[in-house]
This record gives C-alpha cells, structure tokens and sequence, in this order.
C-alpha cells in the first residue's frame, strides 16, 4: 500500500475544504471498499479524509412523506429503520442482501453508491482495464465475463455495478445530494452515474470534490408493496449475477402502478423503464409481466458466457411480479368488471 | 510539504487505553496483533471475506482488517480478550465450549465477535435477508437455524463445524434471552 496522510473532518465545509487542498486524497466513509482497494494497489490516494464522524447519519421522514437518509449511516442502520422497513421495504431488503453483517454495520449510504465494481480484472492491476487505466484495453469481453454487463456495456467495458441499496434507489427516484466548495448541489440517481460509452473511468456526474451528504426518497405510495430479489452463486454473503427490485400497485387486476430496476446486469443499477412503461395500465398477469421483460431486455447484448442473465431477469420479473400481485390483490380472482369494487375505474 | 503518513493514537481496547504511534497503512487488526500483543483475533483473507478478524467497534461487530487503525481512534474496541469476565466466560464462549462449535479453533474468535453482534442485532429487532416479511408490523423474526445461518454467512469455518456454531449461537442466544426475561421480571418485582 502507498503511505497516505490521513486527516479527520467534523464538519461538511471542513471536509470538503480538507479534500480541495489536496485533490489526490479520497473520502474515507467505512472503508470496506476503498481500503481494500487500497491494499491491492487499485486506488493509490495521497491522503485520506474521514468522514464518518460528520453529522450527516440521520434518518429522517419528509414532510411530504418521503425519506431523507444521511450519506454516513450505516447500511445496518438503514436496513432496521422501521420507517425505511413499512415504506420502501425492498430498500430495506437490498441492503441485508448486500455483504456481511460485519461489513453493513461499518459501510456507509454514500459509500456504497461509491462503491467500485467487482471485476477481476479492475482489481488485479497487472492486467489491462479501462476503468482503472484509460485506454489499456478490457480483457473481460474476450475472457472472464460471466457476471458481466448485458445492458449498457461499450466495447471499452463490460463491469457491472455491485450494489444492492443502489438497486432500490434507483426504482424509488432517490436524489443524491452534495456539497462541494462552491455550494450544495443534487442529481437524480438517473443522472447520478454516468453511461459507460468511451469514459468507463468516469463513473458519476459528482463534480470534483464533491462530498455526497445524503439521499432522499421521494414518498412513493407503491413501494409499500415491493420486493428485492437476488441471485447469487451460493446462498448468502456473495453478489449478484442479476436482482431486481420490484413496487407493484395492482387495482382490479389492471397495473396501476409499477417500478422495477434490475442489479448487476450494467455499470449503473438499471431502472427498467419499457418494462413499467409495457405494464402500466394493463393486466397483471404472468404473460403481460413476461412481454414487459422481453421489450426492456430487447436492448440486451449478451456475451457468449453472461447471455443467461437475459433469462434469469425475465424470470425474476415474472416471479417476483407475481407475488406482488398476490400479496397486494389477495382476491385477484374477482371479477375486474366488478361494479361494487370501490377501486374500480381508478386506472381507466 | 507533504501530510504526515504517520501518527501517534490512543485506542481504546477492552476498557483500556493504547497508545502507539502508526503508520497510517496501519489495519486495525496488524495493530492489536503486531503491536499490542493481542493475537486472539485473527488473520485469515485480510481482504473483508472470511470474519476470522472480527472485532466489536462502538459495540457493534466488523472486520478488523479492513479497519485502519487511526480510523479508530475514539472507539471503543472489545476483541476476543475482553469477552470473558475474568475467568468466568462469557456465555456465548461458553455454548461454543460445550457444543464444540468448532475444530481447529482459528475462526473461532471471530466467530464468538460475530455471534455477540448477531444476538445483539436480534434482541434490537434486526429483519436480515431470509426474514420473510421486513415490514414492523410483522415484529421480530424468531431466530431459527436459517436466521442464524445468513446473520453469520460473513464468517468462515474451512474445518466447516457450521452445524455446531449455529446450534452454539442458538443455544446462547436463548441463554442471553432467558436473562433478559429474568432481568424484566425481578425489575418488576422490585418496582412493585
């Protein structure tokens, strides 16, 4: 590992400050990514700024009924607020899928959207790779790519983004916030990280410098009733090889409201915006679910060992979709033309 | 001229206060066992996969390797030394004594750290990823084998006494449980 100065922040301009007067030092959060990154040469930073102490590890319930959660608290503490739990419950359920009980209680919000991706050859440095040094090559789309990208790769790289929590936030509009040297600033997570093109180094809108301090949710009615599911190789303590987060309001039969991302299939979370655009309005049935999947994995461009991801998601939207309906139209046998149904007309 | 890469900190360690200068490079788990002579806790991946480090920071369990020592400076840090009250050992060491949750023993104090956080997470109403329903109301899920077995999925055993360690963890958890209760009622009784 490279020396590096370390020095502690207490407060969002001092940290920021500290970061603007030497540009080569990193934001220390929990540490889980960026110090073993650190230890295998990946990231080389001259100085570290510790942020964990700052006062930004509230959470906090909107006035408009969303969710502000500060950028230090820890994965633990958002995945046991019961206020994260009751109104966006697949959020809740992505961070517990994410990593061990010893990492969630040392990672932070911010940190994990900062998280770098897992791809072996991004962290073996006697390789070539893009993302880590610009125009050496991306030996993955001829080699090891199994857990790489279907959506949204380039021919200059293939990675995926390994979060979970970032999966959820992305299919419940989260807006990151930040502060930099010359004020605060925000960018939607649509916006937040950057498409892969011929820049796969650079991985976010952030501006340099830039310190997250939060992520707020929007008050989403319909991720009450959601849902995060993820595949994995073994049971627990792995990531993805493709998840997805899911909110499903079905009135009557018909889809009134539904939100899906999918994980671990692109450099970004990927919010599946043709599948909900298929679905909205129309029957919530395991066909309509699967005709969804297939129009948003059209765009899909599978490598010769990853193209069963394209399978694996379309049968997660249909399985998880499923049992959303279920659980949210217990009596999803009745008649949808029933004219006593109070909810009738709502989406017509 | 360039920042320091080194600095003079004061840990906190089992109630009692360190103080060593380190290079900032430093893992918190290089200092307790290179520096401080505290080699209960283990080296296994010292890359954040396999548990056998861990530690409790501010109460709470994490691993130690990927830990920088003067990031942790201020915490309060219990390792396996400080589990134990004198020679009366903690029930959880205890479970693991008595139902061998173990083999070869070196992932055990990382999984004795581990498992005082589980039950901790537990007893605080924690969901984890095998809990069915996440939502409050559902209330707290009981902690079964397959509860036991994701909470303590950042742990490793290569001799694999898993069988063991989830009955340990169990059988101490229910241990701490019976405390609790027994706590709630004489408190009763003496507010009565």
């Amino acid at each position: 590992m490279k020396e590096f100065g370390y020095q502690r922040a207490f407060d969002v301009p001092g940290a920021v400050a500290l970061l603007g007067a030497d540009p080569d030092a990193r934001y220390l959060g929990g540490g889980t990514n960026l110090v073993d990154l650190m230890k295998t040469g990946v990231e080389r930073p001259a100085g570290l700024i510790d942020v964990r102490e700052l006062p930004l590890n509230d959470i906090e319930v909107t006035e408009s009924g969303g969710i502000r959660i500060g950028a230090t608290v820890t994965n633990s503490d958002l995945a046991a607020h019961p206020e994260v739990r009751r109104r966006y419950p697949a959020l809740a359920q992505a961070v517990l899928a994410g990593a061990s009980g010893q990492l969630r209680n040392m990672a932070t919000v911010g940190g994990n959207l900062l998280q770098r991706t897992r791809c072996g050859y991004f962290a073996d440095v006697a390789k070539p790779c893009n993302k880590r040094s610009p125009g050496s090559g991306c030996p993955a789309i001829e080699g090891e790519h199994h857990n790489h990208a279907i959506l949204g790769a380039s021919a200059h790289c293939v990675a995926t983004h390994p979060s979970d929590m970032g999966v959820a936030l992305s299919a419940f509009d989260a807006v990151v916030s930040y502060e930099t040297a010359d004020g605060p600033g925000e960018l939607p997570i649509a916006d937040f990280y950057l498409p892969v093109g011929d820049t796969p180094h650079l991985e976010t809108a952030l501006p340099p410098g830039a310190l997250i301090t939060g992520v707020t949710l929007p008050p989403t009615p319909v991720a009450a009733v959601s849902r995060y599911r993820k595949v994995r190789e073994r049971a627990s303590y792995a990531f993805a090889i493709g998840s997805l987060a899911a909110a499903l309001d079905v009135r009557n039969g018909l889809v009134h409201d539904v939100r899906l991302a999918f994980g671990a299939v692109a450099s970004r979370p990927w919010r599946a915006r043709e599948a909900e655009a298929a679905l909205c309005g129309g029957p919530a049935t395991a066909e309509a679910f699967a005709a969804a999947a297939d129009a948003e994995l059209a765009a899909a461009e599978p490598l010769p060992d990853n193209a069963y991801k394209v399978t694996l998601i379309r049968n997660l939207v249909v399985s998880v979709l499923t049992e959303l309906t279920e659980s949210t139209e217990p009596s999803a046998s009745t008649d949808p033309t029933d004219p006593t149904d109070p909810s009738e007309g709502a989406t017509r | 001229m360039p920042p320091s890469t080194s600095s003079a900190i004061t840990l906190n360690i089992n109630g009692e206060k360190y103080t060593l200068p380190v290079d900032h490079r430093t893992t918190l788990l290089d200092a307790l066992r290179e520096r401080l002579d505290l080699t209960g806790t283990k080296k296994g991946c010292d890359q954040g996969q396999c548990g056998a480090c861990t530690v409790l920071l501010d109460g709470r369990r994490a691993v130690s390797c990927l830990q920088l020592a003067v990031a942790a400076e201020g915490r309060e840090i219990t390792t396996i030394e400080g589990v134990a009250d004198g020679d009366e050992l903690h029930p959880v060491q205890q479970a693991f004594l008595d139902l061998d949750g173990y083999q070869c023993g070196y992932c055990t104090p990382g999984q004795i750290c581990s498992a005082l956080g589980v039950i901790q997470e537990h007893a605080a109403g924690w969901p984890s990823a095998v809990t069915d329903d996440v939502r409050p109301e559902a209330g707290p899920p009981p902690l079964t084998a397959d509860e036991i077995r994701e909470r303590m999925s950042g742990n490793l055993c290569r001799c694999g006494a898993y069988v063991s360690i989830v009955q340990a963890v169990a059988r101490a958890a229910e241990a701490e449980a019976e405390t609790a209760a027994d706590d709630a009622r004489t408190g009763t009784e003496a507010a009565i």
